[in-house]
């Protein structure tokens, strides 16, 4: 009981701070406050039509999540996830756009070969890692440039519309190969039933499996590890093509689930925001998916701002940035004081052991 | 430690990189109507297409709780393309009396600013919220507008600039009964635009900073050339053989770093190379900002902006015009046949009005002068567009050759709406891209 109070204290105080001051900040700029976040949650998880679009935001950005969840236990930054994303929805559109078949067959070679771009895509910068120490945060933004260049290069050229040479998009593809949805809605069950499975594998893996454990001591000492027995390499490189499988998954829904075709921003930001989902949960598995929800709520959410309020729609981004760095403040401040604490405990036990 | 402390900073830098794209892009700019130069009146008869004098029917009952759905590509204020609509829905709501906020609007609808939203979801909201009626205003919206008309099939939407209305065009949706198209017969204006420019030049280099490629934009780049060549060599005595003309494209209507080219960046290449007008094609202003900058450290650079009658405000030392749109009259229209329950789907490519170019009840396309226009190319101008206006000049008949030397018209052919709407390479003599490379 207590030790749920102390995990929920940081995600509540700084939510609360948020509100507080997105609150001031609408006050400022004369909009309704309460009204304001009453049109966030109206339409994002409060009514009933929004939550299929609230889902379809969810479904990426816990995706990702997942993935990173692995890296990070592994003791990486793996910021390239973004362009992971984009390869994984490269490769679904390959298959959609080349391949023809039965429905489900194309689908899940789709998902197959998303999956692999995004592994050969995050094994690149942990290739670089374990081999040359270049450090993965270096050569993953690298990548996730040369990703969205590719991206746009297929999209401008060779995948271009006839006659056309737009960074607009390709041609959507067919409506056969989209994710199955249910009814008239654009709610994919298939994307969703990936998402869930996803996070329920990835904290299975990493609390009860030996891998899991293994994992987490490369993560925690490198280097004892090694010393350990553990093939520390095979393990990062294993990390990230764990993460990469994930963002490449990611992509395809993106690409096949929801915009039906490939757009130079068809990584959505998700793989970057999904960093601050993950630190956000302490690297926990089960929880990036509620605070995934949480991220997934206010972007889907904040475009009632504009729609029905009027405010500015840089005004909902202004919220959405206030809400993270709050989140982060305060989570900061959380982890500072714990181990401070830590320290302190540690220091009376020393002395007291003598 | 160290890690941790590295980890930390590396949040913080990410946050601030999150708010900074939440607010980067917005200048804030609150913008005054039409004074941006001097009014061109066009003497002549009107020729073709143009509009009639429209005004809300007095006796018209216009329900209080009557709302328009509004869906721009770019930011509202961006003093081009997306402002010109959002003026327009103003306008529409001025004249039936209704107050501005039956005008729903949502800006930066597009993949890059807005990638958790798709199209069909904010026509949903849209409609959801009340809205009777639903503009999608961007080339871009084409799947998205096609798939919510094919959604909610009771609701009268219009996709400007679309071709899915036109009965004899190549891409028309005939089961979309819902779902209009309106554009302008922006050639004229771009044909001024070149005009201007050919006017003006001093070192016969000319540049044309080009959105995406696709027939739209090939048919005002074309327009914009045909105009230069024409008064190149008609006022300024020039042989239009002389004038270089070079288009870059840029991919999007707007900047959207890593996925575009900076059109900053272009039209510095286009400076840097000796070109002395810019005429820009795209939605924004980036041009004309640098034209002004070069014009306030002395140096004899000019732009011709778009989209938007105010443009100019933004840099008018450097403005030698703008080819603009007037979206009211005709979506006024639109509105009043919803209010009237007689909206029936058409393809509209509305004309000027050439007795008043810029009167904006009738006319659909315009130009205002710019303040760096020089008096005696304002009069040249002025004949030529008299001349567009009477039917005398008319730019789009052959013999004229695309880019690959083959024949678009053959001598004395003159261009239908089907070959100039669908413009599929760029004119003989015109260097850059007609398609993909």
């Amino acid at each position: 009981m207590n030790d749920l109070v102390r995990r929920l204290r940081v995600p509540v105080v700084s939510v609360v701070l948020a509100l507080a001051a997105t609150w001031l900040l609408l006050v400022v700029v004369d909009a309704p406050p309460l009204d304001a976040l009453w049109q966030i949650w109206n339409g994002s998880l409060g009514r009933l039509s929004k939550i299929p679009d609230t889902l379809i935001a969810w479904v990426p950005l816990t995706l990702a999540a997942a993935g990173l969840i692995v890296t990070f236990q592994a003791g990486m930054w793996n910021i390239g996830v973004e362009g992971q994303i984009v390869m994984g929805a490269i490769g679904a559109a390959f298959v959609v756009r080349e391949l023809s078949g039965p429905p489900a067959v194309v689908i899940v070679a789709a998902f197959v070969v998303g999956a692999l771009f995004g592994i050969f895509w995050a094994l690149i910068p942990g290739y670089l890692r374990t081999r040359f120490g270049v450090h993965e945060i270096f050569s993953g933004v690298a990548l996730v440039f040369v990703a969205s260049a590719i991206a746009v290069y297929l999209i401008i050229g060779p995948w271009s519309r006839t006659g056309v040479a737009s960074t607009s998009g390709t041609d959507l593809f067919e409506e056969r190969y989209w994710l199955p949805t249910v009814g008239a809605d654009e709610y994919s069950w298939l994307a969703i039933l990936v998402a869930v499975a996803a996070v329920v594998a990835i904290a299975v893996l990493m609390r009860g499996t030996r891998y899991g454990l293994r994992l987490k001591a490369v993560g925690k000492n490198h280097h004892s590890a090694f010393l350990m027995g553990i093939p520390t390499n095979a393990y990062m490189l294993s990390a990230f093509a764990m993460c990469g499988a994930l963002a490449g998954i990611a992509g395809t829904v993106q690409a096949l689930g929801f915009h039906h075709k490939l757009v130079p921003s068809i990584s959505g930001n998700y793989g970057f925001l999904a960093i601050l989902v993950v630190l956000l949960a302490g690297f926990r598995a089960l929880w990036t998916a509620p605070i995934a929800l949480f991220f997934a709520a206010m972007l889907v959410g904040s475009t009632q701002l504009s729609l029905r309020l009027g405010i500015d729609s840089s005004l909902a981004g202004v919220i959405q940035g206030m809400l993270v760095l709050f989140i982060l403040v305060v989570g900061a401040w959380q982890a500072q004081r714990t181990r401070r604490l830590a320290r302190r405990a540690e220091t009376a036990t020393t002395a007291g052991g003598g | 430690m160290k890690g941790r402390r590295g980890a930390a900073l590396l949040i913080l830098l990410v946050a601030f990189a999150l708010i900074a794209a939440a607010c980067g892009d917005d200048d804030g700019g609150t913008t005054t109507a039409a004074d941006g130069g001097t009014a061109t009146t066009a003497a002549g008869t009107p020729t073709t297409a143009a509009g009639t004098a429209t005004t809300a029917a007095p006796d018209m009952m216009v329900p209080d709780d009557f709302q328009v759905g509004m869906i721009l590509v770019g930011p509202q204020n961006d003093r081009g393309w997306s402002q010109a609509h959002y003026e327009a829905g103003l306008y529409v709501m001025e004249k039936l009396g209704l107050p501005e906020a039956n005008l729903i609007v949502l800006d930066k609808v597009n993949t890059a600013d807005r990638p958790e939203t798709t199209l069909p979801d904010v026509v949903a909201d849209m409609i959801d919220q009340g809205a009777d009626v639903i503009f999608a205003t961007s080339d871009d919206m084409r799947d998205g507008i096609e798939q919510a008309a094919g959604q909610f099939p009771d609701v009268p939407m219009i996709w400007s600039s679309g071709d899915s209305a036109w009965v004899d065009g190549k891409a028309y949706k005939a089961d979309l009964s819902n779902l209009g198209n309106i554009m302008g017969r922006m050639y004229y204006g771009k044909a001024i635009a070149g005009c201007a420019a050919a006017l003006t030049t001093q070192t016969g280099n000319l540049t044309y900073l080009g959105p995406l490629i696709n027939d739209e934009t090939r048919r005002l780049v074309n327009s914009v050339y045909l105009g230069a060549r024409y008064c190149y060599e008609n006022y300024a005595g020039g042989d239009p053989d002389d004038l270089s003309f070079e288009v870059k494209w840029i991919g999007f209507w707007f900047n959207i770093p890593g996925f575009t080219l900076d059109p900053t960046q272009v039209t510095n290449e286009f400076l840097a190379a000796g070109s002395d007008v810019v005429v820009s094609g795209i939605d924004t202003t980036e041009a004309l900002v640098r034209a002004g900058q070069e014009q306030d450290a002395g140096n004899a650079i000019w732009a011709v902006p778009y989209d938007y009658e105010d443009a100019c405000a933004e840099a008018p030392e450097a403005c030698l015009g703008v080819p603009y749109f007037h979206w009211g009259p005709e979506y006024l229209k639109v509105a009043e046949d919803v209010i009237a329950g007689s909206y029936t789907r058409d393809f509209v490519w509305a004309g000027p009005d050439w007795g008043d170019l810029n009167n904006r009840d009738t006319t659909a396309i315009g130009w205002y002068d710019g303040d760096a226009l020089a008096a005696d190319a304002a009069g040249s101008l002025a004949e030529f567009i008299a001349g567009l206006a009477s039917g005398e000049i008319d730019l789009w008949v052959g013999p004229l050759n695309n880019q690959d030397g083959s024949v678009w018209l053959g001598d004395g052919e003159k261009a239908t709406d089907f070959q100039l709407w669908y413009t599929e390479q760029l004119l003989e003599g015109i260097v850059g891209a007609s398609a993909a490379e």
